[in-house]
């Protein structure tokens, strides 16, 4: 199946098996291997990415499904070679340690931030509940994401990231696993 | 550069190595693709015991896309036994240990046949139509049961049973003999424990990748252990060492999960051999689960024998280990590093350590962070409780009254370790303050006092470990196949910059930051000019690697050799630049300066003097780079004291951390904010084996915990925040000072909660409740169910019951 998709704001065109997940479409045909799987039944949160403005697990999306719309990757966070104010936070706070979950962590974390800009210790901890991370102990994810909330006061992240709400699709078919 | 900069050792450095991770230019094995690069995808027995009767391929062949298949038989002739290099005993029993299964499968998981693909789908759908004929063999699971070699694992051993390894501390001359305490003991403390098994759980799946085109082999692998891996492949599949270059690139974790020469390793090579294209294989979490080795498994019978008024007299411990079906790296040591153990801070006079390994069949078990030491605290510190509340004291003080005091040290325990340094009663103290002891125990009567639903108990531990493995006569002694050194090299660039390369393979422990720290002050040149390299044989030709908490008291004690080394070698020289003697120059802050003048040369200066070498003392070659290799003289043995508090819903059995403060005395500290995340993760892992986590394997065998869904790695949701602090008695063993930290975290938690849980609802009778405490066993502890291990039986996700954070536990 032909599909397009916008992914870190480049726009690619390509035939892809309708089995493929989105994950798999990010890592082996544009070699956005900075997206990294860690489970096979949605629940590290490791491949998260932004469908779309909006966090999905991009092990339970169909490459297909992300057909039309705008994927954003851990790779294209940074502006002009400045970083996100969430990574950014990450490595001040000292929130990563192997850094394997660390891309969907920050995924996650943004979208937890443009949902609730200002968010407590608990409100942090049940908003990243869908991502593990062995190292941490999570103690420096929450710390960090409750920086970066302060840092990013009063909006959550750089344009691209902020999408105006009626614009946004949040049908179950177009993100699944992203439903709230 | 002058020699008023704040120092670098002691500061909260953020790291180096966050910057490629934080967005996304990481170097995963499998991120690497090399051109025809075939993939590799294994099938696996379905059956925890059985002989294979047939393997028919022959529709996976015609499948698109493949272009080999090989099963065990195709590679009985090459692939040779995996490698155990720990052989505890003389006469231990160690099965063959093939990489694919040949004719007998010994645990459900384990690898008969490999589809090489163009594609990973295409080798995956090729799995799906090869046609496997077993004959079931009884399956032997129980631990209790397995001793008695009713049925076995491995016929052709005779027995279940690999190896039984003693420490007596009559027969060794260290204690007096623990039957006679026993006998004559006011107190007899007498508990059976389990230390469930648990899966490492590393965050990144095991990936490897060959490529045979080149010269050298090259292997790729997300392994703790490149360099002990080169040698194990070359040994192994009788493949030239020289010919093998092996690359830990980006490693995602390991926590002794990928201390191991695995079976996937040995086939991938041998299969990029046969075919001469490059070929990887990454596996999925469920792969994972079920065949990269399990750590734990213990079944611990303990005596501790004591006077009325609280002083330990002996100590006796009966373990049965569960090696799994196979003895992999260092499977069968595992539980032998907790044989110094038991005894912990605690001046027993008297000591017994008898372990039983024992084969089942299930995955291989072998090291899990803390490897043997967790167990053994976990025993003790129990044990500890236990016999407070049998004497009714209070827990701190009946380890008070027993543990080596501040000025005995250096003290040489029961066990024959010798303890370097440590303040006990200062952690403790520390402990205590944080933790409103006082204030938690009188809200604690008072809860009892009005019979509240939701019940608060607390928990101690004060642990003690031994890590930084090993000085290298002791592992001899031990019979442990290698040494226990490290090796570094510095070498110092014209242009002034520095390269430091060392023998530990980092895997998220930041020693990129913290060797550049270390070197940073040595040699007087700032944190950004140096780079440390690791994980490539051909890089960093030797070491051995990164596991046991050995990095920063091995690894960087060998650098900080090394760095000694560059300074002598650049002091000769700028003693001839100068003009002076040696002895005239001091050297400081990088600078060589002569005594009570203001001439001075820096250091990088030196090493383009050197570059140039137009101008050297005769006989001195031109360069300032040094290597060394570090043996330690000991172990290192840092301790801590770990308060916990929990709030028990006698109503659900649901278990909440109310508050839990760690008190850790790792010595010298290189960099504090690390040292708190080492800790944080630890302390989750030790957390997670008291509430959450536990492989279950059916009555066939067949791992039922085999997704993330299913075994309960806790999520931000589950976990407390910790309240860390530290004290510091520096080591006595090292010119740094330092102790090891990447386990202690892991080892001191367990007990803290579990002794918090069942202090929470002993008044109503409970006297333990078998790990993972879910709110289903602790439920049934209040209602007085058996739940010894003949109890209540686990259960996948089983440990379900997050800790709500927001709202409490109701």
């Amino acid at each position: 199946m032909r599909i397009t998709v916008t992914v870190d704001g480049i726009e690619y065109a390509d035939d892809v098996e309708p089995r493929q997940l989105l994950v798999h479409y990010l890592r082996d045909k544009l070699g956005k291997v900075g997206t990294v799987v860690g489970c096979d039944t949605s629940n590290c949160g490791s491949c998260t990415v932004h469908l779309d403005g909006h966090s999905v697990k991009s092990c339970s999306v169909l490459a297909v499904q992300a057909h039309g719309s705008e994927v954003t990757t851990i790779e294209g966070l940074a502006r002009d070679g400045k970083l996100h104010p969430v990574q950014q936070a990450f490595h001040d706070n000292h929130a990563l340690q192997c850094g394997f979950c660390t891309p969907g962590m920050i995924m996650q974390s943004i979208d937890l931030l443009a949902d609730n800009p200002d968010p407590d210790e608990a409100a942090v901890r049940h908003g990243l509940e869908g991502n593990l991370c062995r190292c941490t102990g999570y103690q420096n994810i929450v710390k960090a994401v409750r920086d970066a909330a302060h840092q990013m006061r009063p909006g959550a992240g750089p344009e691209v990231e902020r999408v105006d709400e009626p614009h946004v699709s949040r049908t179950k078919s177009q993100i699944s696993g992203g439903e709230r | 550069m002058t020699a008023t900069v704040e120092p670098e050792v002691g500061r909260s450095r953020l790291r180096k190595e966050d910057a490629r991770l934080i967005t996304g230019r990481t170097r995963w094995t499998d991120n690497l693709t090399l051109p025809g690069l075939l993939h590799v995808a294994f099938l696996r027995s379905t059956s925890a015991h059985a002989r294979i009767a047939s393997i028919d391929t022959s529709a996976a062949k015609t499948k698109p896309g493949v272009i080999a298949i090989l099963t065990g038989a195709d590679l009985a002739e090459e692939q040779g036994s995996l490698p155990c290099a720990w052989p505890i005993t003389e006469d231990m029993k160690a099965p063959p240990a093939p990489s694919l299964a040949v004719d007998t499968v010994n645990f459900a998981g384990e690898a008969i046949a490999v589809v090489i693909a163009r594609s990973k789908a295409e080798a995956h759908d090729a799995l799906e139509v090869i046609d496997v004929d077993y004959d079931e063999l009884p399956v032997v699971l129980d631990l209790a049961t397995a001793i008695d070699d009713a049925d076995l694992v491995h016929p052709d051993l005779g027995t279940n049973k690999s190896a039984l390894w003693v420490f007596d501390s009559a027969e060794a001359g260290t204690g007096s003999d623990v039957e006679e305490a026993i006998a004559g003991a006011e107190v007899l403390i007498e508990r059976t424990f389990r230390q469930q098994r648990l899966i490492p759980s590393f965050m990144e799946p095991r990936s490897v990748v060959v490529d045979p085109t080149g010269e050298q082999l090259t292997v790729w692998s997300s392994t703790q252990i490149p360099h002990i891996l080169r040698l194990m492949l070359a040994l192994t599949t009788n493949t030239p060492e020289h010919k093998i270059r092996v690359i830990a690139p980006d490693v995602g974790g390991g926590f002794g999960g990928k201390l191991q020469v695995t079976p996937e390793e040995v086939v991938c090579l041998l299969a990029a051999k046969r075919l001469g294209k490059p070929v990887k294989w990454t596996e999925s979490r469920s792969e994972s689960l079920v065949s990269a080795h399990h750590g734990r498994d213990q079944l611990q019978k303990l005596t501790l024998a004591a006077r009325r008024d609280g002083t330990v007299t002996g100590l006796k411990v009966e373990l049965l280990a569960d090696m799994g079906a196979y003895l992999r790296l260092v499977t069968p040591g595992v539980p032998i590093l907790g044989a110094f153990m038991f005894n912990a801070i605690y001046k027993f006079p008297a000591y017994r350590f008898a372990c039983t390994n024992v084969f089942t069949n299930k995955t291989p078990t072998d090291a899990y962070r803390g490897a043997g030491r967790p167990e053994a605290t976990f025993a003790i510190e129990r044990l500890m409780d236990e016999l407070a509340a049998e004497l009714d004291m209070d827990p701190i003080a009946v380890r008070e009254q027993n543990w080596i005091k501040n000025d005995e040290f250096p003290f040489t325990t029961v066990a024959g370790m010798t303890y370097d340094s440590g303040d006990y009663e200062a952690a403790t103290a520390r402990a205590k303050e944080l933790f409103d002891y006082d204030g938690l125990r009188a809200e604690q009567q008072e809860r009892r006092r009005r019979g509240d639903v939701v019940q608060l108990g607390i928990g101690t531990s004060t642990f003690t470990e031994m890590c930084g493995l090993a000085p290298s006569r002791v592992l001899g002694s031990l019979a442990y196949g290698a040494g226990g050194w490290e090796h570094a090299a510095i070498r110092m660039l014209p242009s002034g910059k520095v390269e430091v390369v060392t023998g530990s393979s980092p895997h998220g422990q930041g020693h990129e930051t913290a060797w550049s720290q270390i070197v940073a002050d040595q040699l007087g040149v700032p944190f950004d000019h140096i780079e440390v390299l690791h994980g490539d044989t051909q890089i960093s030709p030797r070491g051995l690697d990164t596991y046991g908490s050995r990095s920063l008291t091995v690894g960087a004690m060998a650098v900080l050799k090394a760095g000694e080394k560059v300074i002598a070698k650049a002091r000769k020289i700028a003693a001839h630049l100068m003009e002076c003697a040696e002895d005239d120059l001091q050297f400081a802050g990088g600078q060589f300066t002569v005594r009570g003048t203001d001439k001075s040369t820096g250091i990088t200066d030196v090493a383009l003097a050197v570059f140039a070498a137009h101008d050297l003392p005769d006989g001195i070659e031109p360069s300032l780079d040094a290597e060394a290799t570090f043996d330690p003289e000991n172990f290192s043995f840092p301790h801590g004291t770990h308060l916990c508090a929990t709030e028990v819903d006698t109503e659900t059995g649901h278990v909440k951390i109310r508050k839990y403060v760690c008190v850790d005395d790792i010595g010298k500290v290189i960099n504090p904010m690390i040292v708190d995340g080492q800790v944080h993760g630890g302390l989750a892992q030790g957390l997670a084996q008291a509430l959450y986590e536990e492989a279950i394997h059916d009555e066939t065998g067949t791992l039922t915990t085999g997704t993330f869904a299913d075994y309960l790695v806790p999520s931000a949701v589950d976990l407390p925040s910790f309240v860390t602090d530290r004290t510091v008695s520096p080591s006595t063993t090292n010119a740094l000072g330092v102790k090891g930290v990447g386990e202690a975290g892991t080892i001191a938690s367990t007990p803290a909660v579990v002794n918090a849980v069942i202090d929470a609802v002993r008044h109503l009778g409970v006297r333990d409740i078998p790990m993972p405490c879910t709110p289903m066993r602790v439920w049934s502890a209040i209602q007085g169910a058996s739940t010894a291990e003949s109890g209540i039986r686990g259960e996948a996700g089983g440990g379900l019951g997050s800790i709500d954070t927001a709202g409490g536990s109701r």
